[in-house]
């Protein structure tokens, strides 16, 4: 079944895990915490628009009930992220996280 | 092929691009433009799969909300030119392989799983707010409450752990 003409489910399987990969390879690769915490919303996205087309697909309201709550917990969490990355700028003067290594032994 | 098909592959086009472009680009800022980008493309995607209701409280939230807030932070940090050390190439192209990794796992997985192809029943109604109101306001009513206590908590956090005299 279609949800759009001509584009099926698994078109957006494959959109949705290629953006997630691709945030997943930004918090592998990038050492500047803020660019590492926007791959993170990059994969939050990913998930959320699969979400939205399984609800098409399925045709349910409960999958895009789920990613509105997802955004309010995306929301949540980049105010109180953001808010930590601030406190440790202060106190180390960076956020490369080569250098927040005093937990790593 | 009709016109939505060539608005889906130009709206995937962009938002795949323009993810890249936050992930390898070096300035931070240009990270964050690329990422509204992104959100704006993924946004499309709703309007195109008839979501009208979560397209625009994506943009409102994400480009609207949630990216400004970063470029503040990046403002206040000045983190517009790279801070980043310099890693090795090796470094790099071990990242790319695991991602690369990851993405094979997964579209594996997709190829193998059978998604029931169920016969919809007419779905053009699902998207739209007043489909949505029903649903959150009736199952979703408790679940919708405490989202509300969530934000509350995270504003909270948020006030405390900007406050000048915390030592780490």
């Amino acid at each position: 079944m279609e949800i759009i003409p001509g584009i099926t489910i698994n078109h957006y399987l494959i959109v949705s895990a290629i953006l997630f990969s691709i945030g997943a390879l930004g918090v592998m690769m990038r050492r500047n915490a803020i660019i590492m915490f926007m791959c993170i919303e990059l994969m939050l996205n990913a998930v959320n628009l699969l979400l939205v087309a399984f609800s098409k697909q399925w045709a349910d309201t409960s999958a895009q009930v789920l990613v509105f709550f997802i955004m309010a917990v995306a929301a949540a969490e980049v105010a109180v992220g953001l808010a930590i990355l601030m406190m440790i700028y202060r106190n180390a003067r960076t956020t490369d996280t080569e250098v927040l290594n005093k937990l790593k032994w | 092929m009709s016109p939505s098909t060539y608005v889906f592959w130009f709206l995937t086009f962009v938002a795949v691009l323009s993810a890249l472009n936050v992930v390898f680009t070096k300035n931070a800022v240009y990270s964050v433009l690329s990422l509204i980008v992104t959100f704006f493309a993924i946004a499309g995607h709703y309007f195109l799969m008839n979501a009208q209701f979560l397209g625009i409280v994506h943009i409102m939230v994400y480009a609207g909300a949630i990216m400004v807030l970063f470029l503040y932070v990046i403002m206040m940090l000045n983190l517009n030119e790279t801070f980043e050390t310099n890693k090795d190439t090796f470094f790099h192209i071990a990242a790319v392989i695991a991602a690369g990794l990851l993405l094979v796992t997964m579209v594996a997985a997709f190829a193998k799983t059978d998604i029931q192809m169920q016969s919809m029943v007419d779905n053009s109604e699902i998207g739209y707010l007043e489909e949505l109101g029903k649903v959150l306001f009736n199952e979703y009513l408790l679940p919708f409450e405490i989202a509300s206590v969530l934000l509350l908590a995270a504003m909270v956090g948020a006030v405390y752990l900007s406050k000048k005299e915390i030592q780490v």
